[in-house]
């Protein structure tokens, strides 16, 4: 499907890009000047979940490794992260570990996974599988006798009373409700511009060749295992940092971070944003959640009857997902107007 | 001691062997991985349970769940996976779909609770320790899928074009034959399959809409760990599993002998990147 990605990714970005970042970093500055606490709430987990959107969006669409178990690493960052400050007492430190242990983890499966040459559909329902023996291992964790240095892991019902997050430049105390909102919603546009930036780099470019035609990389003298496992740990990079700004944004964590429906809406938030931009994963994630949220209050029993039936339905009937369905709507149209205006 | 630990390996191989054959069918023959395979095991216990309320007899619950999430599974393919063929990771993707849907639907008509099958089966002393006389049903149960489809793989007319079909399946739609018919029932053939398994667990676990999670892992790194051919992948991946699971479960807890038995799958995929028979070339 070489029609399905868009060619000019690994090229430098143009001018109307960099206004558009910093029109949304100027927006991003000014909400929480204007909007109550529990619209930041709001947005505030959505960035997180975005986050999440992106790791998984970026290792399929650009390394065209296709994980359903990016939910591992955003439960192992916000456990490490629960679990480290609650023993250390600081937060600095904690972040940074919490944010890097999943990645060591994503490593060594990576490896098993990666330079096993296992197919792409195993390596899908494994993934998934190690997130699902993740989630029931953690619900098993109930007894008294479960406890990683002061802290109980308390099985299925989570740990509560996470602390927040202290940056010793602001103050002593742990970041308000706005500073969550800022912290995640900066995240969110550093990731996307960092991995804009990389895709333009020699690594990003090895990494796309590989998607497209990996015997003809490694001829080329490519390893492609190498280049795949870094693309695993970045996105697994990605995850935990997510994983991690979730335990900081509920004060929670529970082994929900792990369980089949949180992997499934990551995986329908990229599936209808679209894989194949950066920005279909964030857009989906918005919609979604959305849509979620008022079917909520509308009183629509099953949320869940409505997302498998999303799913299907995208799978089926637009399966590059909204963006790119949207945008080659718009190019036909385009075209079809050049055509008419040059016939006359 | 060594009866208990011969009868648990013995049970955690019929247990594998009930929940992964039919995803194996369909992924042996179809290279489809039916996601949402654990909710046709929940199809096949709330069956069960339904019949079974109505006054039926077990064995005739049984059948009532082998026909109809066979039904289930024909409907399925004909409105869902038919038109995804050759496009894996999109199968995959859908079948996810339709777990969830059908997750939704069922706590929708039936509610989240668990529902019960008002059964008692007795227990059978056995080297000082008493087991359920329900699990020999169970492992019954397990052996004569085996046998039922080995036998019609292997000695029906049917079965050869199935075989020929997961060899050279451009060769056989040469020859002749209806390529779609042959996934149609086979896809229906392992849904009714797994529907006998959820019937047959359903005295045992009861059934609820989430139960499907609770086994697909197991049954995804046995197919996996297996590979292409269902029958002799099935059996080995199980009887593998099935030691590792039952003797680690002995001696420490269940969990641990899940945890063990997904590190054991992983480790084997770095040496058998395709599974156990993924290198044979026929068979079953």
């Amino acid at each position: 499907m070489a029609t399905e990605f868009a060619s000019d990714a690994a090229k430098q970005p143009k001018l109307w890009w960099w206004g558009a970042v910093a029109a949304a970093a100027v927006i991003l500055g000014i909400v929480p000047t204007m909007t109550d606490i529990s619209l930041q709430l709001d947005l505030s987990i959505l960035f997180v979940f975005m986050l999440l959107a992106m790791s998984m969006g970026f290792l399929w669409g650009y390394a065209g490794i296709l994980s359903f178990g990016q939910t591992i690493f955003f439960g192992l960052g916000g456990y490490a992260y629960t679990i480290l400050a609650m023993n250390m007492g600081t937060t600095g430190l904690p972040f940074l570990m919490a944010v890097l242990l999943p990645v060591v983890f994503a490593a060594v499966l990576g490896y098993f996974m990666i330079y096993g040459q296992i197919s792409d559909i195993y390596l899908s329902v494994i993934t998934l599988v190690v997130t699902l023996i993740f989630e029931k291992s953690m619900r098993s964790t109930s007894g008294p006798e479960y406890v990683i240095g002061t802290v109980r892991l308390n099985g299925q019902n989570g740990i509560p009373g996470v602390p927040g997050l202290v940056l010793p430049w602001i103050g002593d105390a742990p970041l308000s409700i706005a500073g969550v909102f800022y912290l995640s919603g900066g995240l969110v546009l550093c990731v996307y511009v960092g991995l804009r930036m990389i895709l333009t780099t020699r690594f990003g470019r090895v990494i796309v060749g590989i998607r497209e035609n990996e015997r003809r990389m490694e001829l080329l003298g490519y390893d492609a295992r190498w280049y795949k496992l870094l693309a695993f740990m970045l996105a697994a990079l990605i995850a935990s940092l997510s994983g991690v700004l979730y335990a900081i944004w509920g004060n929670f964590v529970a082994p929900e971070m792990f369980n089949l429906n949180q992997a499934a809406q990551v995986v329908i938030w990229v599936i209808v944003g679209g894989r194949s931009t950066l920005i279909g994963p964030v857009v989906g994630t918005g919609v979604i959640q959305y849509l979620s949220n008022w079917l909520g209050t509308v009183g629509v029993g099953q949320v869940t009857v409505v997302l498998g039936a999303i799913l299907m339905i995208f799978v089926l009937v637009f399966p590059r997902g909204l963006l790119p369905t949207l945008g080659a709507a718009i190019a036909a149209l385009w075209s079809a107007k050049d055509r008419k205006g040059r016939g006359k | 001691m060594i009866v208990t630990i011969i009868y648990l390996v013995m049970y955690s191989i019929a247990l594998l062997t009930l929940i992964s054959l039919g995803l194996a069918v369909i992924f042996g023959l179809m290279k489809v991985i039916n996601l949402a395979h654990g909710e046709f095991i929940m199809l096949g216990a709330y069956v069960c349970v339904l019949c079974t309320d109505a006054g039926l007899p077990l064995w005739l619950a049984f059948l009532a769940a082998f026909v109809g999430v066979g039904l289930f599974g024909i409907v399925v393919e004909r409105l869902l996976i038919r038109f995804l063929y050759g496009r894996i990771i999109d199968t995959l993707l859908a079948t996810w779909g339709l777990s969830l849907f059908m997750v939704g639907i069922i706590t929708t008509v039936f509610g989240p609770q668990a529902r019960s099958v008002p059964l008692s089966f007795g227990n059978v002393q056995m080297g000082g320790m008493s087991f359920s006389s329900y699990n020999f049903v169970l492992m019954a149960v397990a052996a004569l899928m085996i046998a039922v489809t080995w036998a019609i793989l292997r000695y029906t007319t049917f079965g050869l074009i199935v075989r020929g079909t997961m060899q050279r399946a451009d060769m056989a739609s040469a020859l002749g034959v209806n390529r779609n018919m042959v996934y149609m029932t086979t896809f229906g053939y392992g849904a009714a399959l797994a529907g006998l398994a959820g019937a047959v667990l359903a005295p045992m676990t009861g059934a609820s809409p989430n139960m499907g999670q609770f086994f697909i892992s197991k049954a995804f790194v046995t197919v996996i760990v297996g590979g292409q051919l269902p029958l002799t992948g099935t059996i080995s991946a199980s009887g593998l599993f099935g030691v590792i699971d039952g003797s680690v479960s002995y001696f420490w807890s269940s969990i641990v002998g899940e945890v063990s038995t997904l590190v054991a799958a992983v480790m084997l995929l770095r040496l058998l990147p395709s599974g156990i028979t993924g290198k044979m070339r026929s068979g079953l």
